[in-house]
């Protein structure tokens, strides 16, 4: 196990450029003749193969920053730049097909097909490729058995347990072999152990696989598995002294 | 093919909706086709004509008659190219309730001129050699039981008394459009034996005036050479194309027409509107699992496909059995109403119209919540599952 996340905005000083590039970013929602700022001015690089954990108080923004990075949501201001794309100025249908070939998503309840199997969930992000039937079937097997659910795939998603179905969805979020991974709370639908055995898969996507992960979470358990933590309040990053408190929450010392 | 699948699937997720949805839209269809049949059968009439046939009857109305007299003057009239007559005999077979067409003919020259009454050769000459001898259409037959060699009874209403007729011959219709629920009798026994029993003023008198002509186009010219024919006579005749002869007995029911057009078309605006709300409720359901699809990267157009299909696939279903069901229940409906409509059946328009009724609803039904769908936000759809 880890000694805990670095808690820091800045990158892990690497020789390549960062994967994601984040300048200047804003977001507000209009309510009525009201705008509502829920992030301003976010700087943040995240490099190549980090596995890193969003965390705040409810409504500091952390899931809109996901949302932002996942290219389902459009920035009020600023830059976005991910593999080189600055995703901000795509237009709906070309971020739809750059999310089709860059992003795997892992939801809190895990949001699978529930009229399809285990094997056909799996295979969906696939059916936007030019795969044919054969190779796709080769992709989802080999993502079925990474997850360990070889002998599920033909179950649908009301035959799974909760920990089994998010291990579908991780492996959807795989299949495509996506630049990023985003994952949001992926362990707050699920008990203690499933929780652990998750994150341990989370864990290994990372080291073995060298996959960039950006992950939101309540839990400081689930962020001590990140292995960079960035903090977020009322829409602003936390700088980096504050954040050491957190770190120093995280494994149990006083500050 | 996965896309069919998933509609499927999706379709049946609900079972009891779906199905309710179905049964509604089987009785729907199966409606629409019978009204529309019910208003074909009115026409039939008109359907059956033939475009070189015109009627001569009195401009008075065709209650009054015309002397027979008339009938070696109309002969003689350019392009006119054989002529027959018939009159109204209106028995009672039994009841009332039995009612069914009755005309008495100048046999020889009525059945040249209509050849879509395909009849035996035997069976012809054994009615043109009987004085009171009828046939009658293969429907009639079949309705009460009669066989060739039968005696028929009849109750005259207009010509008092009971008469009795030999089956001498059943004929069937060229087409499924030829009328089989007449029955046709000698007019010379008619007329004769009128005169026996009622005195000259029932006799020697014809209902109406069936006239071949040489070329359809010919029918306004000629129709005018005959009227002015007559014209300042005691009897001034008015002719028309057997079709406007026949219309003119629909026009009598328009309005009862109109009403059941119209009320076909109503149940099929319901049952658009039972289908669109069961669509709207579906959509609302898997807000997030559109939500879900768009943010893997599926475009919008993917999730108007989902739900159009969907109401396409529970449409076609519920439409294509209310389809089917339409022919046992035409069936039925025809065997219960006896003669009064002569031809009933479910023609192929009416089952195009069926089908297409089920596409629309299916499209209609969709059209709302396709649209909305294809416009929510990634964001707040996935918000709708937390």
């Amino acid at each position: 196990m880890s000694a805990g996340p670095v808690v820091t905005n800045a990158p892990v000083v690497g020789d390549a450029p960062p994967v994601i590039r984040i300048r200047g970013l804003s977001k507000a929602y209009r309510r009525g003749e009201q705008l509502i700022p829920v992030l301003e001015g976010i700087d943040l690089d995240v490099n190549e193969a980090e596995f890193i954990a969003l965390m705040g108080p409810s409504g500091s923004g952390k899931s809109t920053l996901l949302n932002l990075i996942a290219g389902i949501d459009q920035p009020s201001g600023g830059t976005i730049e991910i593999g080189g794309v600055n995703i901000a100025g795509l237009r709906e249908g070309e971020l739809a097909d750059w999310r089709a070939a860059h992003v795997g998503f892992i939801f809190q309840f895990y949001n699978l097909m529930p009229v399809l199997t285990a094997f056909e969930n799996v295979e969906l992000p696939l059916l936007l490729t030019s795969l044919g039937r054969a190779e796709r079937r080769r992709h989802v097997e080999a993502a079925l058995a990474m997850v360990r659910l070889t002998d599920r795939m033909d179950h649908y998603p009301n035959e799974l347990s909760g920990g089994q179905q998010q291990r579908v969805a991780i492996a959807r979020a795989l299949v495509t072999d996506p630049t990023l991974i985003v994952a949001d709370e992926p362990t707050g639908d699920l008990d203690r152990v499933t929780a652990a055995e998750v994150l341990d898969l989370l864990d290994e996507l990372h080291r073995e696989l060298g996959k960039t992960i950006v992950m939101v979470t309540h839990d400081p358990k689930a962020a001590s598995r990140a292995g960079r933590l960035i903090h977020l309040e009322k829409g602003v990053l936390v700088p980096d002294d504050e954040v050491a408190a957190v770190q120093a929450d995280l494994h149990g010392h006083p500050h | 093919m996965f896309l069919l699948r998933l509609l499927f699937k999706n379709a049946f997720r609900h079972r009891l909706r779906t199905v309710l949805t179905m049964v509604g839209l089987v009785v729907a269809i199966c409606a629409f086709g019978l009204l529309r049949t019910i208003v074909d059968a009115w026409y039939a009439g008109v359907e059956g004509t033939s475009s070189t046939r015109l009627i001569t009857r009195n401009s008075i109305s065709l209650t009054f008659p015309l002397p027979l007299s008339y009938a070696e003057r109309l002969r003689s009239v350019e392009g006119v190219t054989g002529l027959s007559w018939s009159n109204w005999f209106g028995g009672v077979y039994i009841t009332e309730r039995n009612f069914f067409p009755q005309f008495a003919v100048d046999a020889p020259s009525y059945l040249a001129l209509y050849p879509e009454y395909v009849l035996k050769d035997d069976e012809k000459k054994a009615f043109l050699l009987d004085r009171q001898g009828v046939i009658v259409g293969r429907k009639l037959a079949d309705t009460y039981g009669w066989k060739v060699g039968d005696q028929i009874a009849l109750r005259g209403t207009i010509y008092p008394g009971t008469w009795v007729f030999n089956l001498r011959g059943i004929w069937d219709g060229v087409d499924a459009k030829t009328d089989e629920s007449q029955m046709l009798m000698h007019w010379q026994y008619l007329s004769e034996t009128a005169r026996k029993r009622l005195g000259r003023s029932m006799a020697d008198y014809v209902g109406v005036y069936v006239l071949r002509i040489d070329q359809p186009d010919n029918a306004p010219l000629v129709s005018e050479r005959i009227d002015t024919l007559f014209r300042n006579s005691l009897a001034e005749t008015l002719t028309e194309t057997e079709k406007a002869f026949q219309l003119s007995f629909v026009s009598m029911s328009e309005t009862i027409l109109v009403a059941i057009n119209a009320v076909s078309l109503v149940i099929v605006v319901i049952i658009m509107a039972v289908m669109a709300n069961t669509m709207s409720m579906t959509a609302r359901e898997r807000l997030s699992e559109y939500a879900t699809l768009k943010a893997l990267g599926f475009a919008p157009g993917f999730i108007v496909k989902l739900l159009f299909g969907e109401s396409l696939v529970i449409a076609l279903l519920g439409g294509g059995m209310g389809l089917a069901l339409t022919l046992p229940v035409a069936a039925a409906f025809a065997k219960s109403v006896g003669t009064l409509f002569p031809v009933f059946r479910v023609s192929e328009l009416t089952m195009a119209l069926q089908l297409l009724a089920s596409v629309v609803v299916g499209l209609v039904a969709a059209a709302w919540p396709a649209w909305k769908m294809s416009r929510i936000s990634i964001v707040n759809g996935l918000r709708h599952v937390a």
